[in-house]
Parts: structure tokens; sequence; C-alpha cells
């Protein structure tokens, strides 16, 4: 049976160079960068090498890197060491309400440490309007936080208009970039943030691996107290081959970055294009052009997106949704609710998400099964026959 | 994928009485498309037994496999075995749910439940509809 991945967002496939970049990590030089020989220093030179390689692809000096152990890592150091560091200016945050669980729901922590959230909401494309965050600042906030693209439903954020409102409030501001750090061009010079996270294994790189940028001079409060590996802002032995990995993928992604965004646009734009003439009463979801390159999501109505999911698993179609019955805590996604999109139509999300290794024929193959499979679940769903009866009865 | 027993993966790529009974002799709608999942289940009853029951989800994999496993356990039985159809013995008959699926098989014992007091109740009133 054709095996199609489609669920880049998730996590993308390691590229053979990376892996072979990793290798020598893995056993032969395996010594502890802190350590005054020759075994610590060849550890210490693959991971500088690795934050020089991850700095060039956000325009960012080396020492403002620090490495993290995953996204999730990074976001919840920037929002809670960057508010803590800030707490005596004030206890104010600001995040979007479409931002991921790792930023939401730190800022929720912040709350019960005593600090007050203030959630600005987006448009039905899932856009953030940069006067939304100027209205929500007040005198003691320390922290803004905006996505730099939402990865469900691929929405690209006005950042620099965002940083304009929040440098002239002097207010810090973080976002979270691993949807499109290694994807898409990230200069943390040009979009005037002050914080920034990324995610190897977003862009071909290892799991497990991450980093957070600080302007120079950004305060920040250590989540892990211990040594001073990362200039005493994030302690713990390094993970030396995945930070090689990263800095390998890194490297790659800058140099191919060109071509990988117009491999991943045509494959998007032709299933975004095409699948609506193919599916009746299917609506794309975020917005129509500014969106990630690699990024077609849709909600498909009257079904479910775990049913539709394990129908396309089972004709090797790997995607995600947002649906309710697809998380664990059996609540829709909360991305789609904040874009006023219906429970009922979030139900029937579908995430396609394409990597390097997709081609037209993956398009042609989801064009091909879909279809089928909707037809299946809408014979089977009584909301679609109740649909059909009152339509007909209508007309 | 979740975490589901090959039965219910069995039940949910071949479900059992799938549609809609023409003049049914009960119906019974459960759940609702903002918590998830939705079922009616129709039945018709001959001789104090369950001669047909069909089905309609709206939901995840485990709420389909449930309306068909359910369809399945309540036809032919009469109806005083049908309404001892419980959640408990749904998912145990499908060898076992995730934990957070339990509430499908709950959907399932009730939707059935209430076609059946459907069923009861226009007896009563010897309503023909």
């Amino acid at each position: 049976m054709r095996k199609v991945y489609l669920d880049n967002a998730s996590t993308t496939p390691l590229l053979p160079e990376v892996r072979e970049a990793m290798i020598p990590f893995l056993d032969k030089v395996f010594g502890n960068p802190s350590s005054l020989h020759d075994w610590g220093d060849a550890a210490r030179e693959a991971v500088e090498a690795a934050r020089t390689q991850v700095a060039q692809l956000i325009g960012a000096n080396a020492e403002e890197i620090i490495f993290t152990g995953s996204g999730t890592e990074s976001n919840n150091f920037a929002i809670k060491g960057l508010a803590l560091a800030k707490q005596n200016k004030g206890k104010h945050v600001v995040v979007s309400a479409i931002e991921h669980f790792s930023v939401l729901h730190s800022a929720r922590t912040l709350g019960k440490w005593g600090f007050e959230l203030s959630l600005v909401p987006v448009d039905k494309y899932g856009v953030v309007d940069p006067e939304d965050v100027r209205k929500s600042l007040r005198k003691d906030t320390v922290l803004v936080s905006v996505m730099h693209a939402n990865g469900e439903v691929g929405t690209i954020e006005p950042i620099q208009e965002i940083a304009k409102i929040t440098r002239e409030n002097n207010v810090v501001f973080h976002t979270d970039a691993v949807a499109t750090a290694g994807t898409i061009p990230v200069d943390v010079k040009e979009l005037g943030v002050d914080g920034l996270s990324l995610a190897g294994n977003q862009f071909y790189g290892p799991k497990g691996v991450s980093a957070l940028w600080l302007r120079k001079a950004v305060r920040i409060m250590p989540l892990l107290d211990g040594g001073v590996q990362e200039g005493g802002r994030r302690a713990g032995t390094e993970n030396i081959p995945a930070i090689v990995g990263l800095g390998k993928a890194a490297e790659l992604a800058k140099r191919t970055m060109a071509a990988r965004i117009e491999h991943l646009t045509q494959l998007r734009d032709r299933l975004l294009n095409e699948l609506p003439g193919r599916i009746d009463h299917v609506v794309v979801t975020g917005h129509p052009q500014n969106r990630l390159p690699g990024n077609a999501s849709f909600c498909v109505e009257f079904i479910e997106g775990e049913s539709m999911l394990m129908l396309l698993n089972s004709k090797g179609v790997a995607v995600s949704s947002g649906s309710a019955c697809t998380s664990r805590a059996l609540k829709a996604s909360h991305v789609l609710i904040a874009m006023g999109i219906s429970h009922e139509l979030a139900q029937g999300s579908l995430l396609f998400s394409f990597g390097l290794d997709n081609t037209p024929e993956d398009v042609d193959y989801v064009l091909e099964v879909l279809p089928a499979i909707v037809d299946r679940l809408r014979q089977m769903s009584p909301l679609y026959s109740k649909f059909t009866k009152t339509s007909k009865g209508g007309e | 994928m979740p975490v589901y027993s090959e039965k219910v993966m069995e039940h949910f790529m071949n479900p059992r009485n799938v549609g809609e009974i023409e003049n049914p002799d009960g119906v019974g709608e459960e759940g609702n498309p903002i918590c998830g999942d939705m079922m009616t289940f129709y039945i018709k009853v001959k001789d104090n037994r369950l001669d047909d029951v069909k089905f309609k989800t709206f939901g995840c994999g485990a709420a389909i496999a449930v309306s068909s496993i359910v369809s399945e356990m309540a036809r032919g039985k009469t109806l005083e075995e049908a309404m001892k159809i419980t959640p408990r013995s749904v998912a145990d008959e499908l060898e076992g749910l995730p934990k957070n699926k339990f509430h499908c098989s709950n959907l399932g014992a009730q939707a059935l439940n209430k076609a059946i007091k459907d069923y009861l109740s226009k007896k009563k009133t010897g309503g023909k509809e």
C-alpha cells in the first residue's frame, strides 16, 4: 500500500545529512563540554559550532542562543522566565488566544503565581490585530507573546507591527516561531522581537532539542538551576548529538529554504484548490494567502475528524485533526474555536502538513481516497441525513 | 491512532446495521455534535423482541464501533433483555475502550434505551403517528 506522511506539523523526519552529523557524538565524541581537557574541548567546540549555525538561521548572534530540550521548554522558559525576571515592574502578561498550549498553560501558571493574563482575540482567519495588542497593554504589562505562525491553521501573524507597539511601550515581546523557524525566513532583527522559540523537529532535525533566542541584555529567570551551562540560564549537561543535529538542520534549512518553500507551496496550493471541488461542504481554515507553505487545513461538515483520520490511516495516509475526539481532553481545538468556528464544524477538522519528501502524486492519492471516506462517514451521519432531508424539503 | 482493541477496529472498519428504518417502532437520539458524538437508533419490534435495529452515528472511531456492537447485541433480544445492555457490557463486548472514550459506550446504551422507551410510550398511548 502507498504510504503518505502528511503530518509534518507534528514532526518532520530526520534528514540523512543531519543523522550523519550526529553519529560521531553518539559514541566517539562523548566528553562533557564543561570539562577542561581534550575530550571536553571536542564536545564544546561541537556545541558552539551548532550555536553559530542556529544563530545564522535567524540572523542572531551565537551567544544569544540558549539550547533547550523542546519547543515546549523554550516556550515555558520564555513565558515564565521573562515574566518572573520583570515582576518588580508589574505582573500582567498578554498572549494571543491561539497560542500553543506550552505558551497558554505557562501563562495560566503565571496566573496561579499572582500574575494577571490578557488573551488577545483573532479574526476568522486566525489573525491577531496589532491594535488589540495595543489596547491590552497596561502600565504593569511585562510581557507580550504572540506566535509567528499557527501550525494548526497555517496563519502567519503580523509580528513586525506588534513589535513596533511593544517597543513603543517598552514591553518585552516573545514570539513562538516553532512553526516558522527553518521553514520560512525568520530574522530576529527584522521581526523586532526580544525573544523567539524554535524547535529542531519542525525542520528535519532531531527531537528533544530546541532553542530559545533572547536579545542581548534581555533578562530571564532560569527554570533549571545548577551549573553554568548556556550562560547560567539553562543548567544541565548538554545533549550534544541532538544539538549538533539541530545545528546541521539549521544550516541545511537556511541553504535550501527558497527551494523548499517553492516545493511545499505547490503541493499545498493544489490540495487547497482541488479538495473543495472534490468534496461538497468543505471549508478551508486559516488565512487564504498569508499562510505556512506546507499547511492545508480544512473542516469537513457533518462528520468527525478522528474517524476520517482512522480511515485515512487505513489507506496509508497520515494527517492530524483538531476535533474534540482526537484530543485527550475531548475538547475541540481552541484555535478553531477562537476563530469563531462552531464546535460542530470544528469536529470535522483535518490538517494536512506537507514535507520535503512529498510529491504531487501524494496529493493525487489524497484526492482519490478522501472523497470515498467522507462519503462513507456521511452515509453514517445523522447530521448529514438531517441536512439532506431539510435541504431537499426546503427547495 | 488511539489505542483501540482489535474488536473496536473491526467494528469501526465494518460497522453492522448502519442506516435508518422506514416507519420505525421507536427512535432514540443521544449526544450532540458539540460534545463530539451523536447517535440515533431506530428499532422495529415484533412479539416483544427487537426484530431490527439500525443506527446513524456522528463521531469518532469508538462511537461508531459502539453503535455497531450495540445494534448487534440488541438484535433478537426481548425488550427487557435489551434494556439491560449497560455501558459496561458494551465496553466489555468490544474488549475494552480507552478511558477517555468510555462515554461513547454510555451514549450507545442510552440511545438504544431511548428508542425502546419511545416504542413503549407510543404503545401505551396506542398512538399511531
